[in-house]
């Protein structure tokens, strides 16, 4: 079947057209593929463990077969991309990896740590402020105003609507959903 | 007549009418915007909707897949860019006829085929489910293990990928799901000795990670793509160009049924074999194809409508997904204590009752959101990805943190959302993975069952598989993909017509 050759017809949109490039080693390919085998001969061992050959029924016999699985085909996959040429043109700094996408990254796991201390609402709103400038280079008063009311948005969607409970942290949260429950029966009464 | 009311029962409902229709409504959003995907939305939603009913958490889902598949025609029209994978083959032909400047002919056409297919998946989900069902009884623990398998085949062999790659994703897949305590044995597996990987890894937290992270950081490569205006004028078509086309929007739709059907596959495949077909079959169209043909958008659109109600065949009588997306709502039903499997159809047929009924109303409100609002949708559309990417990636982590309250599931998510970057990059499918993890449980469970009853005798087992009718087509049909896909098959094959390799591309 062929595809169209859209200009992200690389990047695995769908399971119909998984990405990479047909024919060709992009770069970090070849690594990607040893890791995977690396990972996949450990979790056999690692299955094996489990129960051993002990029974076909076994707690680790699913998982035995599952692992060896991964370790054949991801051994065909390595020798089927070292067989390749490489791909024309591309670098890992802009095609596979480029910058923006590892300071995404970083902010992300920042966000995991800072998210219990100093609670939702502060984390987020200095994750959507830095994202935004990042990747906009707007205004400091587009972004914050742009920021600020999303923040606002996916609180009440997702606080009151959701019911999803999110550390607090040092925001008043809590108060403040009270406050406006008050001012609502408040109103209906 | 119980059967009547439960399909009634979102139509007598104006809560759940209502959340059919916003969620309708925001799948076609989400559809449209490239970046945000169904599969994303709904495995974000699974987590929002968890302290919901069963009923409403439902009806949006169902709305949100119905609206979203349909939603990705429109970028792909407009833009160029499917705005969601079940749109690329609609984007050969949509483009070019937006290009001449008939984009309200195109996004006309495409609303009342997807609406047309919409209708012929959930009218053949309606009819055959219960037979399969009944059917379903009468599997035989292997035969649940023997599906499995060629579900996770089946999405490996029909993308246009390497069967390799799709296969290590499948078991992948089966592998992350094994973590954890065994649930018959309580032997841990795969945990390290690490406390938190006891319970096993949150299914959730894989899911946003693969569709939401994995997508949102890929699309910080296209930041600087500039939205393009078209000019949209008249959009409902009229009878007799629909008309002219319903012979091959049935045909089509049927390809969107039965590939939707096969557990794995679903509307993003469907398309494509679709556009495949009608390419085939049409001798003289009024444009070539990739020129803006409209064959070559009635066949697409109606299959991948067609593939959703398709999709539910397997989910809702043998707790097998149709696709992606379902398999994300299976873990939605079990969250809420529902057991998708032919038990389901015994016990709770109201339910499935129910999910047709919300089909139904979902397809009713796509056609009336898709011929209205276009003004609204190109403004939605133009928001700039610098803004919308630290969105999507603020909702995955509420919603990968809302469900169990932990950040470990967030570094999960990081985790897998960064293995589906790379994996997608490298051309590996991500399908399989989710599949893969959703059906780990019942695979493990049924292949012990299964010999278990034959007393651990692997020779037993074989011979139990190839005098039973079900077991043996089952494997045989394992088989035959196996060997199709191979080398083995290419080397059989060559053998019996003796021509040379043509898969030598550039």
């Amino acid at each position: 079947m062929k595809l169209p050759e859209d200009h992200d017809a690389h990047e695995g949109r769908s399971d119909a057209t998984p990405g990479g490039i047909s024919g060709a080693r992009r770069p970090g390919e070849a690594i990607f593929a040893v890791l995977l085998l690396g990972a996949s001969l450990f979790l056999l061992w690692s299955a094996y463990g489990i129960s051993g050959f002990t029974a076909l029924s076994g707690a680790g016999a699913v998982p035995m077969a599952t692992t060896a699985i991964m370790v054949i085909t991801s051994a065909i996959v390595l020798i089927k991309t070292l067989r390749l040429p490489r791909a024309l043109g591309q670098r890992i700094a802009r095609d596979i990896l480029p910058p923006v996408v590892i300071v995404l990254v970083l902010m992300l796991v920042g966000y995991g740590i800072l998210l219990k201390p100093l609670g939702f609402l502060p984390t987020s709103a200095l994750f959507l402020v830095a994202a935004i400038k990042i990747l906009g280079q707007r205004s400091w008063a587009f972004t914050i105003a742009v920021s600020f009311f999303s923040l606002v948005l996916i609180w009440v969607v997702f606080r009151i609507v959701f019911t999803v409970l999110m550390p607090p942290g040092i925001f008043p949260e809590a108060e403040i959903v009270q406050f406006l429950r008050d001012l609502f029966s408040g109103r209906g009464a | 007549m119980e059967m009547v009311w439960a399909f009634l029962t979102v139509f007598t409902q104006p809560q759940l009418l209502l959340l059919v229709g916003i969620g309708t409504f925001a799948g076609v959003y989400i559809g449209a915007i490239p970046g945000l995907s169904v599969t994303m939305a709904v495995s974000i939603l699974v987590s929002f909707t968890f302290s919901w009913d069963v009923y409403p958490a439902i009806s949006l889902m169902v709305g949100i897949f119905m609206g979203g598949v349909y939603g990705g025609s429109r970028t792909a029209i407009l833009l160029n860019i499917p705005g969601a994978p079940s749109a690329i083959a609609t984007a050969l032909d949509g483009y070019p006829m937006a290009q001449r400047g008939e984009a309200g002919q195109a996004i006309g056409m495409t609303t009342v085929m997807s609406f047309f297919g919409g209708f012929v998946g959930i009218a053949v989900l309606a009819a055959a489910a219960p037979f399969v069902s009944d059917f379903a009884l009468k599997f035989q623990p292997r035969d649940y293990m023997l599906l499995a398998v060629l579900g996770i085949l089946l999405v490996g062999s029909l993308s246009t990928g390497s069967l390799a790659k799709g296969i290590f994703a499948g078991a992948l897949g089966l592998a992350i799901g094994a973590v954890g305590r065994d649930p018959l044995t309580f032997t841990q597996r795969f945990t390290f000795d690490i406390t938190l990987l006891q319970g096993g890894i949150s299914f959730i937290a894989v899911m946003i990670g693969m569709f939401g992270v994995s997508e949102a950081l890929l699309q910080l490569h296209h930041l600087k793509a500039k939205p393009i205006r078209q000019k949209v004028g008249r959009i409902i078509p009229s009878w007799g160009v629909i008309r002219r086309y319903l012979p091959l929007s049935l045909q089509t739709s049927t390809i969107g049924v039965v590939i939707g059907a096969l557990p794995g596959t679903g509307g993003d495949i469907a398309a494509l074999m679709a556009y495949d077909h009608a390419k085939r079959i049409t001798k003289n169209p009024e444009r070539p194809f990739g020129e803006g043909a409209i064959e070559g958008l009635v066949a697409p659109e109606t299959a991948n409508n067609a593939a959703v109600g398709g999709a539910f065949i397997p989910m809702m009588t043998l707790g097998i997904p149709g696709d992606a997306v379902t398999a994300i709502m299976i873990g939605a039903l079990f969250i809420h204590g529902l057991n998708p499997g032919p038990m389901l159809m015994v016990d709770r047929p109201e339910m499935f009752w129910f999910i047709v009924g919300a089909l139904v109303m979902a397809n009713c409100f796509m056609l009336l959101f898709g011929l209205t609002g276009i003004r609204l949708f190109t403004k939605i559309v133009e928001t700039p990805r610098s803004v919308l990417i630290p969105l999507i990636l603020l909702l995955s982590i509420v919603g990968a943190y809302g469900v169990n309250n932990s950040i470990t599931d967030v570094y999960w998510m990081l985790g897998f959302g960064i293995l589906g970057y790379f994996m997608r990059l490298y051309g590996y499918p991500l399908g399989p993975v989710i599949l893969g993890v959703i059906l780990s449980r019942l695979l493990d469970e049924n292949w012990r069952r299964a010999i278990i009853s034959e007393r651990e005798d692997l020779g037993r087992f074989f011979e139990g598989i190839v005098t039973s009718p079900l077991s043996l087509c089952l494997f045989l049909a394992v088989i035959f993909i196996f060997v199709s896909q191979t080398p083995v098959g290419g080397w059989l094959k060559r053998r019996l017509d003796r021509t040379p390799d043509k898969e030598t591309r550039p």
